[in-house]
């Protein structure tokens, strides 16, 4: 079959590969209807999380059509029409249990890299790495599943395939950041990144209660539809003091909640940029965490910060002495998507959340190293490049 | 900074590696413990050892006991005095697989899985990947990536 596949650093190429196969007895096979780039695959393209292999196939983010199921299965049957989840999730274990889905014990077949790097393994990611399972990943006409029960869940009717798509993992994933952040009616929300993820954060929030929600970055064109779709306020940080602005426009209490949809490459403005791009290099820090510092030093007194952002190592000038002495509650996760993805459907369903918009470039599978170009380089007002296989 | 930091985190993660000692001063493999999400008449029915486990049990020790907090039921092995090869000879037999807290650890996480899952998972193929020169170190880790971690 066709797929895009990592062949080194900043290369990509669609290669045929073999077809994947039921390898456990509750495994499906998935045909990929739409699967998206995400903004954590460029942390594997770019290199900064090394744990790729030339011929692995990439994408996390997707959804498609069931056509073979393992004898083990028993909630998806062949021809559902179902979004996955990108994380994979036994859905049985005590983490699995608590809602912790990407916390789970039992889906990441290679453990031992990530327990050495962070003590204990998290669960496995599609097409993420060798450190989270190995997977293949979805930028592919076919893809296997594993615990399929757990992890693939039905769309319902009325709701199109661009608007299911983002069910598997960016509106989860923002979902996640205003639930476990702790929003509340009333509260003012400040969101760092404009991209897919920090959307779907954005409107999460307001519709857990937010009276505010101010969404910050650089793109004018991501400002303006996070501005247009979703009704929140924004702000460009390249033309304003952020924190001087939060402190003005939340009558100097600071943002309730603060989420970080950015990760590990943030932006800096000015020459400080250069200062940790630097610092990465020499591997003074694997990880740029600039927007995770301004939303601890921007938070209110007491209030929490949700790290969704991707970070995979260490971080210089970590703000520690603001954290404790305002009292803050810091928390982060790889998405537990399972615990959310129906009831998002729903929403979707019922048109709450929008989500299509953010497939501002959908094109063939073919076109996956000109969509993650676009995507990488922000051109031509790219917010997810989606593949059609 | 980060650099000494990651120095004392490498650290950390080796002397984790350290054996313990019994009270006549004899080193002794640690113990290897998962817990799995399921009680103990469960996961050991009639004082049986769970899984693959039960192919080891010439090899190790095992000590079976309920979790605090009704979290389900820990499953500790180690392997019997002597056993686990150490200095050049244990890298050595690490870097092979063929250091027998690999199959400790291997066994348990295999064990977790029946139990709670049914099923072990197996990783995908066949692979779509490329030998490579730079991709050698990894393909190692990913191959011992089971048998080797912090457990």
């Amino acid at each position: 079959m066709k797929a895009l596949t990592w062949e080194g650093v900043n290369e990509l190429a669609v290669t045929e590969v073999p077809d994947p196969q039921i390898l456990n007895r509750q495994d499906a096979i998935l045909k990929v209807n739409l699967s998206s780039v995400c903004g954590s695959d460029l942390h594997q393209l770019s290199g900064y999380i090394p744990f790729m292999r030339a011929g692995d196939v990439i994408g996390h983010e997707f959804m498609g059509e069931i056509v073979e199921v393992g004898p083990d299965v028993r909630r998806r049957r062949v021809g559902e029409r179902v979004v996955v989840c990108s994380v994979v999730a036994c859905g049985r274990c005590w983490f699995c249990e608590q809602g912790l889905f990407s916390c789970c014990d039992n889906g990441n077949t290679n453990p031992a890299i990530t327990e050495t790097m962070w003590g204990y393994h998290p669960a496995g990611i599609f097409g993420y790495s060798h450190a989270m399972g190995g997977f293949k990943g979805s930028h592919a006409e076919y893809i296997r599943l594993p615990y399929a029960d757990h992890i693939a869940f039905p769309v319902p009717d009325g709701v199109d395939d661009m608007s299911a798509l983002f069910a598997s993992d960016s509106a989860p994933t923002g979902w996640m950041g205003a639930d476990l952040g702790g929003v509340r009616p009333g509260d003012v929300v400040a969101v760092w990144g404009c991209g897919a993820v920090g959307q779907m954060a954005a409107r999460a929030a307001m519709l857990l209660g937010a009276e505010r929600v101010i969404a910050i970055d650089r793109f004018d064109y991501r400002l303006e539809m996070a501005e247009r779709e979703l009704g929140v306020e924004v702000v460009n940080y390249e033309r304003t003091d952020v924190d001087a602005e939060l402190r003005e426009r939340t009558g100097g209490r600071g943002p309730d909640v603060c989420i970080e949809a950015v990760g590990l490459e943030a932006h800096t403005p000015g020459p400080r940029y250069r200062i940790e791009q630097a610092k990465q290099q020499l591997r003074l820090e694997t990880d740029r965490p600039h927007a995770v510092r301004q939303a601890i030093l921007s938070c209110r007194k007491g209030g929490s910060v949700f790290v969704l952002g991707v970070f995979s190592g260490l971080v210089d000038k970590f703000p520690m002495g603001a954290l404790m002495n305002k009292g803050l509650t810091l928390r982060a996760a790889q998405q537990h998507g399972e615990r959310y993805i129906p009831m998002l459907l729903d929403r979707i369903a019922r048109g709450e959340l929008p989500t299509a918009h953010l497939a501002t470039h959908p094109m063939p599978l073919d076109d996956g190293p000109r969509g993650y170009d676009l995507f990488k380089h922000k051109q031509d007002g790219c917010v997810r490049a989606v593949f059609q296989p | 900074m980060a650099g000494v930091g990651a120095g004392v985190l490498v650290v950390r993660r080796m002397s984790a590696r350290q054996p313990s000692y019994g009270a006549a001063g004899q080193a002794r493999d640690r113990w290897h413990t998962v817990t799995v999400n399921h009680p103990p008449e469960e996961v050991a029915p009639d004082g049986r050892l769970p899984g693959p486990l039960a192919e080891l049990s010439d090899a190790v020790e095992v000590q079976i006991r309920p979790a605090p907090g009704g979290r389900g039921t820990e499953v500790a092995a180690r392997l019997r005095s002597g056993a686990a090869p150490s200095g050049l000879g244990g890298i050595a037999a690490r870097a092979a697989g063929n250091d027998p807290r690999q199959q400790v650890r291997s066994a348990l996480r295999q064990t977790k899985q029946l139990l709670e899952t049914g099923e072990v998972l197996s990783p995908d193929k066949p692979p779509t990947t490329r030998r490579t020169l730079r991709g050698l170190p990894l393909e190692l880790a990913a191959r011992r990536a089971r048998g080797e971690g912090r457990l």
